[in-house]
């Protein structure tokens, strides 16, 4: 079994948000909900990166672990999926996560935040695959259909890697060989404990 | 004769364009540019601020924010710290009181009853207090499963079943904390003029309270015991509200790190104060015999005030009986005789 991972080469990224739209579009994710988000550090400095962070699937993930109500599950693949179904939207997934990947469909006062809602490495939820159901309330299942997340297929500059955790390393460690750099594979210290050596 | 002069002009301008395009590369390794040299490295930007922030062109700014990997720590907190903390003080205060009751057992009135009774708390305070200790155990209940459902009650049942429980008791701690923070200001304003600590505490602690042993200090109205209970309640109250109505406009004063810690201070305060509260409820009900009608009929035997408050007694009889020191109208206090 494959280990779904995201990889976001930030010397490829040219923050030109495709991703950002692709994921929007192909989830209809509501207004305001943002699954996936490109972050430039150093903004017009010398050395800025842009990286597109989504959930990362962490192993051992922490929004599990604190969710009151235990509505993670990880799939097979390694993606953490949740239940709509079992959220009670409290927040505790919000104030665990190291990459601010959960989103809540109302402002939040008077703890009204509604049903958490993040990125599902376009695996959908725990109703049946493709269906109806599951399509409403977490948008496509492409990894059903054999597809990979669209955010990924969308990159324009091949920044984004999405798919098994050890091809897309080999595919960075190829590139940085060959270029002879790389700022290294950002979020993978958090979210998996280890990082790729280049 | 101009024609020469363009021809030539051509050839030479084409010579040099090939001379261009068929140039050898520049031999890349003697100067090639390391992008990554100067780039910002995540490790290090870790290290310095402990969280990555950066600029996107989305409208929610706060997803600025790329990585704060302390939401590790709050983990640790909420899912070991914390079940700690408070499994030792709830259990433990539960355990201490099961033991202390088969030991001393309940403290009797000494000197049976009297027969005649005089007002502790009228209607008022008593619809504080209940309002308030409604509220606080249906908070208590709703927030323990928050953080001991998932291990405790959720193998029990279904996960439907605990997850719609779960949001009903969400929303009752919300809505409850309305009612639950105006009783805290009440009682705080209500019994703040008993409640200083003064000289006659030091020595009703120095006696055991009455509760060890048999003896029985002298207190005004309130003994060090309630006076101990109520600075809990007013203060474990001011922070459990603070830090809750914090959580609950979330990034309305701080960020997340702000929220982590308001968590913090939310979760300990209320555990410690669930533990103090059921010491409360005991000594309010089968601690101590006549307690209970202080705040279930709001008056006591004369007798039980004499054993417990003397001094508050002495005051009120003072007065020629009636409990003109209450705020209440005059006709309804009822005379001692």
């Amino acid at each position: 079994m494959a280990r779904m991972k995201f990889l976001c080469d930030a010397d490829r990224c040219i923050e030109c948000n495709a991703c950002v739209t692709a994921c929007k579009n192909e989830h209809e994710v509501p207004w305001g909900i943002n699954r996936r988000r490109v972050v430039t550090i150093a903004d017009g400095k010398p050395g800025e990166r842009s990286v597109s962070m989504a959930c990362m699937h962490c192993t051992d993930a922490p929004c599990a672990a604190v969710c009151p109500v235990n509505c993670f599950y990880t799939t097979a693949d390694g993606v953490v999926l949740h239940s709509k179904d079992l959220c009670i939207g409290c927040g505790y997934c919000f104030y665990a996560c190291p990459f601010g990947a959960p989103q809540y469909p109302k402002v939040g006062n008077f703890g009204s935040r509604g049903k958490m809602d993040k990125c599902t490495f376009c695996a959908g939820g725990p109703e049946a695959d493709g269906s109806k159901e599951e399509w409403e309330k977490y948008g496509a299942n492409r990894l059903a259909e054999g597809k990979l997340p669209l955010c990924a297929e969308m990159c324009s500059t091949k920044s984004l890697l999405a798919g098994d955790g050890e091809i897309i390393a080999q595919i960075y460690k190829e590139r940085v060989m060959k270029r002879g750099y790389g700022s290294g594979a950002w979020g993978w210290k958090t979210a998996y404990r280890e990082t790729i050596e280049s | 004769m101009a024609f020469p002069a363009r021809v030539l002009r051509l050839a030479v301008g084409t010579w040099i364009l090939l001379l261009l395009v068929l140039a050898p590369p520049v031999p890349s390794t003697a100067q090639q540019v390391n992008p990554t040299a100067s780039a910002v490295k995540e490790q290090q930007l870790l290290q310095e601020l402990n969280r990555i922030e950066g600029r996107v062109s989305i409208p929610d700014q706060r997803s600025g924010v790329l990585e704060q990997p302390q939401g590790r720590d709050w983990r640790a907190f909420h899912n070991v710290t914390l079940r700690w903390i408070g499994g030792v003080a709830i259990v433990g205060m539960l355990a201490v009181l099961v033991i202390f009751y088969l030991t001393r057992g309940m403290v009797r009135l000494e000197s049976g009853r009297s027969g005649r009774t005089l007002v502790r708390f009228n209607a008022f305070e008593r619809f504080v207090h209940w309002m308030t200790a409604t509220c606080f155990i249906i908070l208590a209940i709703s927030g323990l499963n928050i953080t001991f459902g998932r291990p405790l009650l959720l193998p029990l049942i279904s996960f439907e079943a605990f997850s719609e429980w779960s949001q009903w008791a969400k929303y009752a701690h919300i809505y409850l904390s309305f009612p639950f923070t105006i009783g805290v200001v009440l009682i705080f304003l209500m019994w703040i003029a008993g409640n200083i600590p003064n000289k006659v505490d030091v020595e009703w602690l120095k006696r055991g309270g009455g509760i060890v042993g048999h003896d029985q200090p002298p207190a005004y109205r309130f003994n060090a015991g309630q006076k101990a209970i109520y600075w809990i309640v007013v203060i474990g109250g001011a922070l459990v509200a603070a830090t809750g109505y914090g959580l609950m406009f979330p990034f309305y004063l701080t960020g997340i790190e702000g929220m982590q810690l308001a968590h913090i201070i939310h979760s300990v305060v209320a555990v410690l104060f669930v533990a103090a509260m059921v010491a409360h409820i005991y000594m309010g009900t089968i601690g101590m015999e006549g307690a209970f009608e202080a705040m279930g009929s709001g008056e006591v035997d004369v007798n039980w005030a004499r054993e417990h408050h003397s001094l508050w007694l002495d005051e009120q009889m003072a007065r020629t009986g009636p409990n003109d020191s209450q705020p209440q109208p005059r006709h309804s206090a009822a005379p001692a005789e």
